[in-house]
C-alpha cells in the first residue's frame, strides 16, 4: 500500500509538450509510472516518448481511462486545467504550477467535491517509492519503506527524505501539498489517509509560517490519530509581513508564526524537531519504539 | 502588493465606493494649494504602507488653510515603522455621525472570501474581536455565486442598522465586493466607514492588498508599485526573478527552495548568528543565476560572510558546483563563503569545488556545521 499514487495509477499529463511537461514526463516514465496520456490543445494525434497526446481531457479519458492527472500548464491556465480534469471525473489531480491567482483557487476550492483530491498548486506532487512518481521530486533519493511524509515545501522535503534514506529509513509516500495560501488539500486530509494506510508506521509533517493548517493538523493528530507523527516547522527567523518565497509563507502575528505553530504541536504531544537532521533522528527513535 | 491609501481609494471609487475629495501632495506648498482648492478644514495624512500612522503623528486635522503647510512639513520625511513619508493626502473634512468597519479578505482556512462588519469602527478590528466579539458580523461568500442579496440583509439586520444606514451600507458592500473581485484583492478594508450627518456613507480610509500572482492580468494595478520605496536590493532581485528578502543581520544566505532557505536562516540563528537576508535561487543552478544572486547578497554592506546551502535533487550537485565555480570566477568577492552541498552527486560536487576555488571558500557537510562556520566567520570580522 501507499497513499494517493501506486501501481494502479494511470496518469494523464496536462501540458505534456511544454518544457517542464516533457522533462518530468520522461522522469515519471523512468520511475515506472503508467503515463497513459498527455494533453496539449492543438497537438492531438502526436505522441511524446510513446505517450499519446490528445486535444482535450474528454478525448484522453475516452481513449485511455486515466485515474490521475498532473498539471504543468502556465499559471493563467491552471484553474481551467483543474476544472477540465474535475469535469472529466479525474479523482486525483496534482497541480505543480506555481503562481496560480488566489481568486482562481477560491473558485476551484468551492467547486471541489469530497470525492476528488486536488494536491497543490505550487507543489512538488506525490511520490510512492518503487510504485509511482506523480511529481517533480528526485526519485533517486527515495527508498521504499514505512514513513509517510507530508510537506508544504519542496527542497526542504528532499533534504529530510535524504536524511531518512541515509539512515536506511524508507518512505511509503511523500506528498507535497504546496506553498500557496489556498491549496486543494491540507495536512489533515493527508494525515487521515496515512492513518488508514497499513504500510505507514510513522508520519513526518513539515510545516512553515503562514495560516494555521499546522494547528488544525495538531488537533487532529492529538484526537484522532494512532500513527505517531514527527513535525518540523521552518521560518522562526522570518520577519512579520514579508512573503518568504512561497506565496503562502507569510507571518502576520497570531497563529501564523513558527513559534505559535511549534508550541501548538508540542502541546498536542507531537515530537517537533528543531532541524531537518533531528527529524530523521526522531523518526528512528519512534520506529525503534514501535518495533520493540 | 499593498497599495497606498490614496491608490486604494482611487480603485474603490472606480467601483462606486464614495470617499472624501482628496489631493495628493509631495511638498508643503503643494499641500497648501490642495487645501485651498478643497476649502474648509482638511486632514493631512501620511501615505505609508504600514499601520499605526495615527499614533506616530502621521495624521493632522487642520482647521485653517494657513496651518496646512506646517502640518505637511512635519509629516513629510517622517519615519513611520521604518518607512519614510514621501507624500501626503490632503483630504476634505466631513460631518461624521458614526464610524463603522467593513472588510473583505481571502480566508485561507475556509478557502473563500470573508466579509467582516462592525458598528465599532475607527479602532483596531483585532481589539474589537478580543473585547467584544459579538460586535463583529461575519459572512462567508461562495465565490462561484458571488455576494447574494440575502447575505447583505443578513449582515445589516444582525448589525441592527437603521434602515437608511442599512441601505447605504448594503450598497457599499455590493460595490466593495465588486472591487474585491475586480481587482483580485486578498484584502480590501475600510476602517472607518462613516455615515455623515447629511446621510452619506463614505470610506474614510482604505487598505487594499492585491494578489501578486494576479498582477499579470491587471496592468493598471501593477503599475502602481512604488519602485522607489522598495529596498534597492529587493528591487534588483525581483527584476532578476529571485526571491529575496532583506533582513538585519550579517550572515548572507542563499539556497534553493523557499522551505530550505527558511530552514537555513533558522540554523544560522540557532548557531548564534543573525541572517542578513533570505534568498532563494530556485531550482536551476546556472552560473548566471548564482552569480546575480551572490552579487545581490554581497551588495548589502552588513554582510560579513555568506552561506550557500544547496540540496541537489534533479539538478545534480556537481552541476551546481560548476555553476558556483564559474560565478565565483565572474565575481570578485572578498567575503568568506561557506558552501554546503548535499544530494545527488554530492561527493563529486564537493571535490570539484575543493579543486577549483580559492581559500575564502569553505565547504561543510551538514547544514548545522555550515551555519556554525558562517556565523564564526561573520563574528570574526569577515571582509
Amino acid at each position: 500500500m501507499a497513499i494517493l499514487v501506486d501501481d494502479d495509477t494511470s496518469l494523464v499529463v496536462q501540458g505534456i509538450t511544454g518544457q517542464q511537461g516533457r522533462f518530468h514526463t520522461e522522469r515519471m516514465l523512468e520511475a515506472g509510472t503508467h503515463v497513459v496520456a498527455g494533453i496539449t490543445p492543438g497537438k492531438g494525434g502526436q505522441d511524446y516518448e510513446g505517450v499519446p497526446i490528445f486535444n482535450t481531457m474528454e478525448e484522453a479519458v475516452k481513449e485511455t481511462d486515466p485515474n490521475t492527472s498532473v498539471i504543468f500548464v502556465p499559471a493563467a491556465l491552471a484553474a481551467d486545467a483543474i476544472f477540465e480534469a474535475l469535469d472529466s471525473n479525474i479523482r486525483i489531480i496534482c497541480c505543480i504550477t506555481e503562481g496560480v491567482p488566489v481568486h482562481d483557487m477560491m473558485r476551484v476550492a468551492s467547486y471541489l467535491r469530497e470525492d476528488a483530491t486536488l494536491i497543490g498548486p505550487n507543489c512538488p506532487g506525490v511520490l510512492s517509492p518503487g510504485k509511482a512518481n506523480v511529481s517533480i521530486m528526485p526519485s533517486e533519493i527515495f527508498i521504499p519503506g514505512n514513513v509517510g511524509v507530508v510537506s508544504r515545501s519542496g527542497t526542504l522535503t528532499y533534504e529530510i527524505i535524504d536524511e531518512l534514506t541515509q539512515r536506511d529509513i524508507g518512505q511509503s509516500t511523500a506528498v507535497g501539498i504546496g506553498g500557496d495560501a489556498i491549496i486543494g488539500t491540507d495536512f489533515i486530509e493527508i494525515l487521515k489517509k496515512f492513518e488508514v494506510d497499513p504500510e505507514t508506521e510513522c508520519v513526518v509533517m513539515i510545516g512553515e509560517i503562514g495560516g494555521n493548517a499546522e494547528q488544525l493538523a495538531g488537533e487532529y493528530v492529538q484526537n484522532e490519530m494512532q500513527t505517531p507523527v514527527v513535525a518540523y516547522i521552518a521560518g522562526f527567523t522570518a520577519p512579520e509581513g514579508k512573503t518568504m518565497g512561497h506565496a503562502g509563507a507569510i507571518a502576520s502575528g497570531g497563529e501564523s508564526t513558527a513559534e505559535a505553530k511549534s508550541e501548538a504541536l508540542e502541546r498536542a504531544g507531537i515530537r517537533t524537531a528543531t532541524s531537518p537532521s533531528e527529524v530523521a533522528e526522531l523518526v528512528a527513535e519512534v520506529l525503534s519504539i514501535t518495533a520493540s | 502588493m499593498d497599495l497606498y491609501e490614496y491608490q486604494g481609494k482611487e480603485l474603490l471609487r472606480e467601483y462606486g465606493v464614495e470617499t472624501l475629495e482628496g489631493i495628493i501632495a509631495t511638498s508643503p506648498e503643494e499641500a497648501r494649494d490642495a487645501a485651498e482648492q478643497l476649502g474648509g478644514p482638511v486632514a493631512v495624512k501620511a501615505q505609508v504602507l504600514t499601520g499605526g500612522r495615527g499614533k506616530a503623528g502621521g495624521i493632522k486635522v487642520v482647521e485653517e488653510t494657513e496651518g496646512v503647510e506646517e502640518a505637511a512639513r512635519q509629516i513629510l520625511g517622517m519615519d513611520i515603522n521604518g518607512q519614510k513619508v514621501q507624500c501626503v493626502l490632503v483630504e476634505a473634512g466631513a460631518q461624521i455621525e458614526n464610524e463603522m468597519y467593513l472588510s473583505i479578505m481571502v480566508d485561507r482556512t475556509a478557502k473563500k472570501p470573508l466579509i467582516l462588519f462592525s458598528t465599532e469602527g475607527g479602532v483596531d478590528i483585532e481589539d474589537v474581536a478580543e473585547d467584544s466579539p459579538d460586535a463583529i458580523v461575519k459572512v462567508y461568500i461562495n465565490p462561484l455565486l458571488g455576494l447574494l442579496p440575502y447575505q447583505v440583509r443578513e449582515l445589516t439586520f444582525s448589525a441592527r442598522l437603521e434602515s437608511d444606514t442599512a441601505k447605504g451600507v448594503g450598497q457599499v458592500l455590493d460595490n466593495l465586493y465588486e472591487a474585491f473581485v475586480g481587482t483580485e484583492a486578498s484584502l480590501v478594508e475600510i476602517n472607518p466607514l462613516v455615515s455623515t450627518k447629511d446621510g452619506r456613507i463614505l470610506a474614510l480610509d482604505s487598505k487594499v492588498t492585491v494578489d501578486d500572482s494576479s498582477l499579470f492580468r491587471h496592468e493598471n494595478i501593477a503599475e502602481l508599485r512604488d519602485v522607489e520605496a522598495a529596498d534597492p536590493e529587493e528591487q534588483r532581485a525581483q527584476e532578476a526573478g529571485l526571491q529575496y528578502v532583506k533582513l538585519s543581520g550579517d550572515v548572507g544566505i542563499l539556497g534553493n527552495g523557499a522551505g530550505l532557505v527558511m530552514s537555513t536562516l533558522d540554523a544560522v540563528a540557532q548557531a548564534g548568528g543573525e541572517p542578513a537576508n533570505f534568498c532563494d535561487v530556485g531550482g536551476g543552478a546556472d552560473a548566471e543565476t548564482i552569480s546575480e544572486a551572490l552579487n545581490i547578497v554581497a551588495t548589502n554592506e552588513h554582510v560579513k560572510s555568506v552561506l550557500f546551502n544547496i540540496f541537489g535533487g534533479i539538478t545534480r550537485v556537481d552541476e551546481v558546483a560548476r555553476g558556483l565555480i564559474s560565478a565565483l570566477e565572474q565575481l570578485d568577492l572578498h567575503l568568506p563563503i561557506v558552501v554546503r552541498l548535499e544530494g545527488t552527486n554530492a561527493e563529486e560536487g564537493r571535490q570539484k569545488l575543493a579543486e577549483n576555488t580559492s581559500e575564502n571558500v569553505y565547504t561543510e557537510e551538514t547544514m548545522l556545521d555550515a551555519a556554525k562556520k558562517a556565523v564564526q566567520l561573520a563574528q570574526g570580522g569577515g571582509r
